[in-house]
């Protein structure tokens, strides 16, 4: 506080001096006051004293008007020159565009003196953007600056290099930046190093031979250019945290160092030492230390320290933030801040309130989640901003599907979504209710009620006239009754129909909209007999003007003169029932074979047609529409107009939206993790906890409350009895929105008290650590018995049975050979295995599999007895014959442990990278359900599902299963890491990482040199580079057929010293290349509609030229 | 960061600074709304800010906001600090400073930032070197453009320093 004090003493006299114009304020007055009286003060006064905008433009535009004359004029000295781009900074930062001085700019940086050099470069910095043509202009002044002996001009091209710098030029730069590295001033290595940050950040091949340099900058003597190299080493270990794991106890000396107030002084910040160099430390260190206990044990230490130093800070949101993360760790937390909590939640600020929700949602449970709904639901009605409804409507409908008490409730809320939510809801909302009412639960009977309430609640709100919906509420509306409005047998259909028919004739309703409730009116005329509403339907859309409705129409009225054709074809609830469709459309074959006989054109798809379109123009295409067909067509079974056709929905639409769900949970579960320090880190304390205050805890709710806030009973009894009426309102909310937080909520957050009351669940926390998101859908069912296998086994014989079904049919998404596996999911392995754990003395199921890890010790000897005849010979896996004919790699060992032994193999199909994974038994007895989950990795994306089941493997036999994979974001090389964990006694798990590189991804494409020259002008993104050629290849043909063998790019053809290559990036994404030799030297020119393929390329053409 | 922009309680701004490409249609627009939301936001109500896909960290020093866009990652309490210390190093090298110094002299107030901030990420924490290096830029300037004078020639009071107290 004193330096406070400190600055308002030394501010006072300047405050008194500023009423006498002619001396400058005491005490300030310092280098920067510059004289007012310039072109630039009378301008900015001018503008000042103007009271419409409308004066601003006219003067503004006089001012650039004579700026522009003045700047043009040959006469015009630098200095004058300096001044003017000044001015036109300003005219710029009020919203006027000059254009005109951008060269002159570029001019003073190149010919000005030291001053106005600095200010050109400004200028430019300013003006410019990285893409910008006139940059290019500016590289020759950087690199005689960057030259200079003075070291104010290096100083100042290293800082317009890190800002704006044309990517394709860095290597005209880039040797003597690396120079300035070991240069004697530590603010031009510090500043080289901050460049060389920025040319990671852009084209991180260019800099991938300096890394040595880096380390070197890492033990630089002064702490500023070790803090620059920071920014480098976080964006490296970002990328790649194992390849850095030596360097943790760099990190950890130097954060205690710093921690250790070792740093000169001037790097306190208010007498905390260096606090951006902490933060950076220790998110360097979270990331190596991330699942890896054995590196994070050396930061143990230094973590307690910086936690001891750090001063705690009052900001309420952080507060909120750091509760909201805490309350992941410990839920009891919670309820020692709860009055707070309640407070922000009548908070002024709507950010506040916002985080406060996103706390609240973390800890809802069966018995708050009435509360917290509608304080959410509450919160939504006021909201206008679109991210935060976004993700707030989703965060409500994972809640009433996790939690919900009741159908009606259940209902209700989902109403409240989609209306609420309107149509800027993510699509899974609607996709996965509407699957949940499809697939429905064990029960048939409470299956029907749920949807007979829907269908009901629908009705009612359809019978307010005027009333507005969401075009995807009305989808999910029409869809509910075609398929159940038949349950509700005291409803004439035909009073559905003409509300149907209502919605149809009004304007606001889209044509997608339209479809459903065609599609909805389909259905349900499929059960009524002949109906007035259809036939009027059929002759109104008859002769629509819009086909597809006509088309329904036909459809429609040739069904009606079919009834028994039309229910066989529309059985009711056939909506999850598999379908087969011949998705190749051979049945056609036939008929295109007839029609090229007479001579049609042959198809073309349509990525094809709009480039032949395109190059056919000899437009220039700056858009990567490479990308864009990739995705429209991954998205078209979900928007696509056949969704709702009510045949399909089952098969292709939920197939898809199944596939985008798994996304969308993956990255809320993730925040549902705990395992901040690593799994032994964290766990012991909590069983600690959990054990000492399940003790106390028998007392009722309210009590319990007041028990967990940690005060001395007399003196709680005191402040209940001082309280004002307005805090008894808030103690009540308390105690509705914090209930089941005590001590049943150590468990339930952990999922047991889930499991029981939850009756929408889908995705078990249970099962999460164990297998990941994509096996959810078989797990679900898994989850939900676990209820009836407690109390009898009887019972779930019929019940297993019940699942199956749903498994087989929820299984229609999956591959064909995960339906078996599925159906050998009920082993009497794990039969047993639930069994034994539930009767574990405390009865924590869910933290027994949670923390799986911390098992192992306990229960070490059983896995041992599996293990001790193992046999000792390895069990050598081989392809398939029929894999065994594609290029694929050496099997390679994996991991292993006692029992089991991970193998790998990678094909190289045309369509993917195929993983064939072997898991062979070394041990002499059968292992069942060992499941093999990958993580979800950042760049890389696995086919239909990322989890495997083996049913069974038989002792001393190998078993095999395929993933197919592709690379969704475009890295040199990245980690798919996974598990596989099997049943012996109990749980065991073990961890592989597979490293998989860019060429694994890269296949050749086809194509004559004319279609290359057509696609290569419509391409926007190239990159070129030089490359030495050693002297085994130094024919261009030698060259060319190394990259055509190592990197698999296919050659297209050849022409004296120039050549031109083609390959994609799976799927579709390609990249083509133009190589020309010229003195040893191999020119590399590549172009693609995606700007990251270019650059991996290249550094894979480079380290094969390299090697070979 | 993406972008710090600092601009009057009126709605004027007095300086932009983008650390990625932005089109300048972009730029304006996001300019114009981000100030929209932050002005129209009380005293009493944090310094922090979900907007759009970014996170946005401000501060209001007399009558200058000033006003910082992180990505989700980044922190925003250490942003917070990073703009306190910005604003010291601006009131240490103008003396006490006001938004008339900024408006006057922004050029200077950019140089500072362009040594303070490199490229989006902080370069510097050290308050004495950023503002050495500063000082070595400007000492050919200042003695050949004459003594430093006052830019006012009314009070500068309505503006107020931008620390007091």
């Amino acid at each position: 506080m004193s330096d406070v004090v400190e600055r308002t003493l030394s501010v006072l006299p300047g405050l008194l001096g500023q009423h006498d114009p002619g001396v400058g304020p005491g005490g300030g007055g310092g280098p920067g006051r510059v004289s007012a009286t310039s072109r630039l003060g009378s301008l900015i006064r001018s503008i000042t004293a103007l009271t419409s905008k409308h004066e601003e433009e006219k003067l503004i535009q006089q001012e650039l008007t004579s700026l522009k004359a003045t700047v043009s004029a040959p006469t015009t000295t630098l200095r004058l020159m300096k001044e003017c781009m000044v001015r036109l900074i300003y005219c710029e930062m009020l919203g006027y565009e000059s254009s005109f001085g951008y060269i002159h700019a570029i001019k003073l940086a190149q010919q000005g003196n030291l001053l106005e050099k600095r200010v050109g470069y400004l200028a430019v910095s300013l003006f410019l953007h990285e893409n910008h043509e006139l940059l290019l202009l500016l590289v020759n002044t950087v690199v005689k600056d960057l030259q200079s002996t003075n070291l104010v001009e290096v100083c100042m091209a290293l800082t317009i290099v890190s800002q704006i710098f044309p990517r394709e030029m860095i290597p005209a730069v880039l040797p003597l930046i690396e120079d300035k590295l070991q240069h004697s001033k530590e603010i031009i290595r510090r500043k080289a190093v901050q460049a060389l940050y920025k040319f990671y950040l852009i084209a991180p091949n260019q800099v991938q031979h300096i890394h040595d340099k880096f380390r070197k900058a890492l033990c630089d003597r002064d702490a500023g250019v070790m803090a620059a190299s920071l920014h480098i080493y976080l964006q490296m270990i970002k990328e790649n945290s194992s390849g850095y794991k030596d360097l943790t106890g760099s990190f950890v000396t130097i954060l205690k160092q710093v921690v250790g107030g070792k740093l000169p002084i001037d790097f306190n910040y208010h007498s905390v030492p260096a606090p951006w160099l902490q933060i950076q430390l220790l998110r360097i260190l979270g990331l190596l230390g991330k699942d890896d206990p054995r590196t994070s044990e050396l930061m143990y230490d230094v973590l307690d320290e910086s936690l001891r130093r750090a001063e705690i800070n009052h900001n309420i949101t952080y507060g909120l933030k750091a509760l909201t993360y805490v309350i992941q760790q410990d839920p009891n937390l919670a309820l020692q801040h709860q009055m707070t909590i309640i407070e922000c939640l009548d908070h002024p600020d709507p950010i506040i309130k916002r985080e406060t929700l996103e706390l609240l949602y973390r800890i809802t449970n069966g018995q708050n989640v009435i509360v917290i709904v509608q304080k959410m639901l509450d919160y939504l009605k006021e909201s206008k901003e679109e991210y935060a409804i976004i993700s707030l409507v989703g965060k409500i409908a994972e809640l009433a599907e996790k939690y919900a008490p009741d159908n009606e409730w259940f209902i209700q809320t989902m109403n409240a979504v989609f209306s609420v939510g309107g149509d800027v809801v993510h699509p899974d909302i609607p996709n996965n209710f509407l699957r949940l009412l499809a697939e429905g639960f064990d029960d048939r009977k409470e299956d029907d009620q749920l949807r007979m309430y829907a269908v009901q609640s629908y009705l009612a709100l359809l019978e307010e006239e005027d009333a507005l919906y969401p075009q995807k509420f009305l989808q999910v509306m029409s869809w509910v009754l075609g398929e159940y409005s038949s349950l509700v047998t005291d409803v004439d259909p035909e009073i559905i129909l003409t509300k149907l028919h209502s919605l149809l004739k009004k304007t606001v309703i889209t044509s997608e909209t339209k479809m459903w409730i065609m599609a909805a009116v389909t259905k349900i005329a499929s059960h009524a007999s002949c109906s007035k509403t259809v036939d009027k339907l059929i002759q109104e859309f008859s002769n629509s003007l819009d086909t597809c409705m006509r088309q329904y129409a036909f459809e429609l009225k040739h069904l009606c003169e079919d009834k028994a054709l039309m229910r066989s074809l529309l059985p009711f609830d056939g909506s999850c029932n598999d379908m087969v469709v011949d998705a190749s459309l051979s049945f056609l074959d036939g008929f295109v074979a007839e029609g090229l006989g007479r001579g049609a054109a042959p198809y073309k798809p349509h990525h094809q047609r709009q480039e032949e379109k395109l190059s056919q123009e000899k437009a220039l295409n700056f858009e990567p529409y490479g990308l864009s067909f990739v995705s429209s067509v991954s998205s078209s079974g979900v928007t696509g107009r056949q969704s709702p056709t009510g045949l399909s929905f089952g098969s292709d639409t939920s197939g898809n939206s199944a596939e985008t769900g798994h996304k969308e949970t993956n990255t809320l579960k993730l925040e549902g993790v705990r395992r901040l320090w690593g799994k032994e880190g964290y766990l012991p304390k909590k069983e600690n906890k959990v054990g000492k205050e399940n003790e106390p805890q028998t007392v009722s709710c309210g009590s319990l409350l007041a028990g967990q806030m940690g005060d001395p009973p007399a003196l709680r009894s005191d402040q209940v009895a001082n309280l004002s009426e307005e805090d008894k309102e808030k103690q009540q909310l308390a105690s509705t929105l914090f209930i089941g937080l005590g001590s049943n909520a150590g468990v339930s957050l952990m999922g047991k008290a889930d499991t029981a009351t939850q009756k929408f669940k889908r995705k078990s926390k249970i099962n999460e650590t164990q297998s990941s998101e994509e096996a959810s859908d078989f797990q679900n069912s898994a989850a939900s018995d676990f209820g009836p296998l407690l109390d009898t086994v009887p019972i779930n014989m019929e019940d297993c049975e019940g699942n199956v079904r749903t498994r087989l049919r929820k299984a229609s998404l999956c591959s064909s050979d995960i339906v078996e596996d599925n159906l050998a999911f009920e082993t009497p392995q794990s039969l047993k295995k639930s069994g034994l754990d539930d009767r574990l003395p405390d009865s924590r199921l869910s933290q027994s599999s949670l923390f799986a890890d911390s098992n192992i010790e306990i229960f070490q000897p059983s896995q041992n007895a599996h293990c001790e005849s193992a046999s000792k010979t390895p069990l050598v896996p081989c392809l398939s014959e029929e894999l065994e004919e594609l290029t694929h790699s050496e099997v390679v060992e994996l991991c292993q442990s006692d029992a089991l032994a991970l193998y790998l193999c990678k094909v190289w199909t045309d369509d993917s990278l195929l993983l064939i994974v072997f898991v062979s038994n070394k041990t002499t007895s059968a292992l069942n359900a060992v499941n093999l989950v990958f993580e979800e990795a950042e760049h890389f994306q696995i086919l239909e599902s990322t989890t495997y089941q083996f049913p069974v493997i038989e002792a001393q036999n190998v078993e095999r299963c395929q993933k197919r994979v592709w690379m969704d974001k475009i890295c040199t090389q990245g980690i798919l890491s996974g598990c596989i964990n099997y049943q012996s006694e109990m749980e065991t798990r073990l961890e592989f990482s597979i490293t998989l590189s860019l060429v694994d991804f890269i296949r050749p494409m086809e194509m004559t040199t004319e279609e290359f020259g057509k696609l290569w002008l419509s391409l926007s993104n190239d990159v070129k580079q030089n490359i030495k050629m050693s002297s085994s290849q130094d024919s261009l043909s030698a060259a060319l057929s190394t990259l055509q063998q190592k990197l698999k790019l296919h050659i297209v053809d050849i022409i004296g010293n120039e050549g031109i290559l083609a390959c994609q990036l799976l799927p579709s994404v390609p990249c083509l290349l133009h190589c020309r030799t010229h003195s040893g030297m191999l020119a590399l020119w590549f172009r693609s509609p995606c700007s990251a393929l270019p650059d991996g390329l290249l550094y894979q053409c480079q380290k094969v030229m390299e090697e070979s | 960061m993406r972008f710090m922009l600092l601009f009057s309680r009126q709605g004027k701004l007095r300086l932009q600074k983008w650390y990625l490409a932005t089109a300048d249609k972009d730029k304006k627009k996001m300019v114009r709304e981000l100030m929209q939301v932050v002005l129209a936001r009380k005293p009493k109500m944090c310094s922090f800010l979900e907007w759009r896909d970014l996170k946005v960290v401000y501060k209001r020093y007399a009558s200058l906001y000033f006003c910082c866009a992180i990505e989700g990652q980044d922190n925003e309490l250490i942003t917070l600090e990073l703009i306190h210390r910005y604003v010291e190093l601006l009131d240490k090298y103008f003396g006490s400073v006001c938004e008339l110094d900024i408006i006057f002299n922004f050029e200077k107030a950019y140089f500072i930032l362009d040594e303070f901030v490199m490229g989006g990420e902080i370069q510097d924490t050290s308050k004495k070197s950023v503002l050495k290096a500063i000082e070595q830029a400007d000492l050919l300037q200042e003695v050949r453009e004459g003594p430093p004078m006052n830019p006012l020639v009314g009070p500068k009071l309505p503006y107020g320093p931008l620390i007091a107290l």
